[in-house]
């Protein structure tokens, strides 16, 4: 609540009262304060930190060849998952029983094994599957590749992520059109649009609202996962640093330096997400400065 | 309005017919049988209310004539065209999704609660049927839907999405919508029920404005006064039938049945 500064005649005088002490909060800044100065010591003088090794080797061309591979493979791995995911959730919410219960069996399968373990398997994969080919279903086949050579370790590393996210990004999808009201389907038929226009004009980017958030969350998930596939084995930036430390020994300098290129990366992450986000937003409220300012302010109920 | 039993079928031409046929229409939903075999026609430029009780199928009814629910008995036409089937030798083959969808575009549907896209503008929501259905150019649907928009009253309004629109502007903005795939036929499911009291007016100005165009629209309403004024017939549904149907004086002055005796004193 503001307070007019102009008093209007009649009007009783403005409240000047002793505000209530907080001994407990100046307690607790204190503490915080001190637990900063100490860590920011501890950056500065810690021997095991290394800054000059770190700094040595933040750009270097393998570390920059690590980042590009982490930055490819969570771009590649999130998209193939969002498009895949989107197809499982419609089989999921199909009226053909047959789709259902395929996009539940996978599901059950991909989200009930460790993405660790899904990603040891895609580095075997040529022993589980040796060759694939085109043709009949139990039939002749027309082509036939190796699997070795056809899905590279790129691949194998891409593939075990979108395979596996894409069961996740289903439930989310399934979550997001779900919370569309129905008589926006009904709307869109009433005017004769198809089932696809339907889907992708009107469900789906109002579905996108309940979507994004969770999906940016992933994101920056999958932005740490892909240190998991060195089960493959493929090289990214946690993988790259392990490389460089096995032969310097300078294990804490290197794994420090690849939290800090992680850490700029999910700071990129969040900006983009809060865009999206607020974008997505539109139309939902009644003003945008009203939207703005219960983000900025937590909530817009009292100050 | 003629409850006349003789087939109009497809035979009939589709200038001159009736713009909707509704013959023995029934409709289930699991075990309980909401419309009970309705019968009934509606001559083109005719504005046709319905009223009755809750839960006597008005709604259902409405839904049935876009094909957004099938029905499981009976036959329905709209505009001289078998509503959802085709049929071919005495057998009936369902329409497929682009067919049905094709049909649809002659009928403009108008909400309780509005179903305005969110995410659009009210010019935006005007326009995407036009642009993405009948892929008309986007200069000519732009300049039809300010017109709409001038139409129901809502130049100004253009660029508001509609949760920055009061309840009787949405369902203005609802109708021009509808209006915008130029429907032969409106069908309009209590439009003004949700509404606030003095929002109803405006509304209900712009169904007058359109029936004196010359529109063909069935209304379902609890609006009487609306009844008497613009509909050229009155139907009164009870238990998924109709009871009893003629101009909306006759009805509403000397209602034959007991039902629609007990539901006027009720809502008059
Ligand atoms: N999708 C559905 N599934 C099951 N039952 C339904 C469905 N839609 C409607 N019904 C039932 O059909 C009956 C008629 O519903 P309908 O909506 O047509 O009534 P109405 O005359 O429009 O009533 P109101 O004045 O309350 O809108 C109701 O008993 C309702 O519960
Ligand atoms: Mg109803």
């Amino acid at each position: 609540m503001t307070v007019d500064s102009d008093v209007e005649p009649g009007r009783p005088e403005a409240i000047k009262a002793v505000p209530v002490r907080h001994p407990g909060r100046w307690l607790g800044a204190a503490v915080i304060l001190v637990l900063i100065a100490m860590f920011v010591h501890f950056l500065v003088t810690s021997k095991a930190l290394e800054w000059p090794e770190q700094w040595k080797y933040l750009f270097s061309d393998p570390v920059l060849k690590g980042v590009r591979n982490t930055i490819w493979l969570t771009v590649a791995a999130m998209i193939g998952a969002i498009v895949f995911g989107i197809v499982l959730a419609l089989m999921r919410m199909s009226e053909n029983p047959l789709l259902r219960g395929a996009a539940f069996v996978y599901l059950w399968f991909f989200r009930g094994t460790p993405l660790y373990t899904q990603l040891l398997i895609w580095g075997a994969i040529g022993s589980l599957l040796p060759t694939i080919g085109v043709g009949i279903p139990f039939g002749p086949e027309f082509h036939t590749w190796k699997t070795q050579e056809l899905v590279n370790v790129a691949l194998a590393a891409a593939l075990g992520l979108i395979l596996n996210e894409a069961a996740y990004m289903a439930e989310i999808v399934r979550a997001g059109i779900q919370s569309v009201d129905e008589g926006q389907t009904e709307a869109a038929s009433a005017l004769g649009m198809s089932r696809l226009q339907t889907l992708r004009r009107i469900v789906l980017p109002q579905s996108m609202r309940v979507i994004v958030p969770p999906t940016g969350n992933e994101t920056i998930s999958m932005l740490k996962n892909t240190s998991l596939v060195v089960a493959v084995p493929y090289s990214e930036l946690t993988f790259t640093a392990q490389t460089i430390y096995a032969s310097t020994y300078k294990i804490i300098p290197m794994l420090v330096m690849a939290c800090l290129w992680y850490l700029l990366l999910s700071s990129i992450l969040m900006v983009g997400q809060f865009y999206l986000e607020r974008y997505y937003a539109r139309g939902t409220s009644r003003s945008a400065e009203a939207r703005q300012r219960i983000r900025f302010r937590g909530g817009g109920g009292g100050q | 309005m003629n409850v006349q039993k003789d087939p109009a079928g497809e035979r009939s031409s589709a200038d001159t017919g009736p713009m909707v046929k509704a013959e023995q229409v029934h409709k289930s939903f699991g075990r309980v049988e909401v419309l009970k075999g309705i019968d009934l026609e509606v001559r083109r430029g005719e504005v046709m209310c319905v009223i009755g009780p809750s839960g006597s199928g008005k709604s259902t009814f409405l839904r049935c004539i876009n094909h957004l629910e099938k029905i499981n008995a009976g036959r329905l036409w709209v505009n001289g065209h078998l509503v959802g089937y085709r049929e071919k030798g005495g057998k009936l083959y369902e329409l497929r999704d682009r067919e049905v969808a094709a049909q649809r575009r002659e009928i403009g549907m108008v909400f309780q609660r509005f179903n305005l896209f969110p995410h659009m503008t009210a010019l935006d929501n005007i326009m995407e049927a036009p642009l993405r259905v009948k892929r008309q150019p986007k200069a000519q649907v732009k300049e039809r839907g300010l017109a709409l928009l001038e139409r129901v009253g809502l130049a100004d309004k253009a660029q508001s999405y509609p949760a920055q629109l009061s309840g009787g502007q949405q369902q203005r903005v609802a109708i021009a919508r509808a209006l915008a795939m130029e429907p032969a036929l409106m069908l309009f499911d209590e439009p003004t029920s949700a509404l606030d009291p003095e929002l109803v007016g405006d509304v209900l100005e712009v169904m007058k404005q359109l029936a004196r165009d010359g529109m063909t629209m069935v209304v379902v309403t609890h609006e009487m006064g609306f009844a008497r004024e613009v509909g050229d017939s009155l139907v009164f549904m009870d238990g998924g039938v109709v009871v009893e149907a003629g101009t909306p004086r006759d009805v509403i002055a000397r209602p034959q049945h007991p039902r629609t005796q007990d539901f006027l004193s009720k809502v008059l």
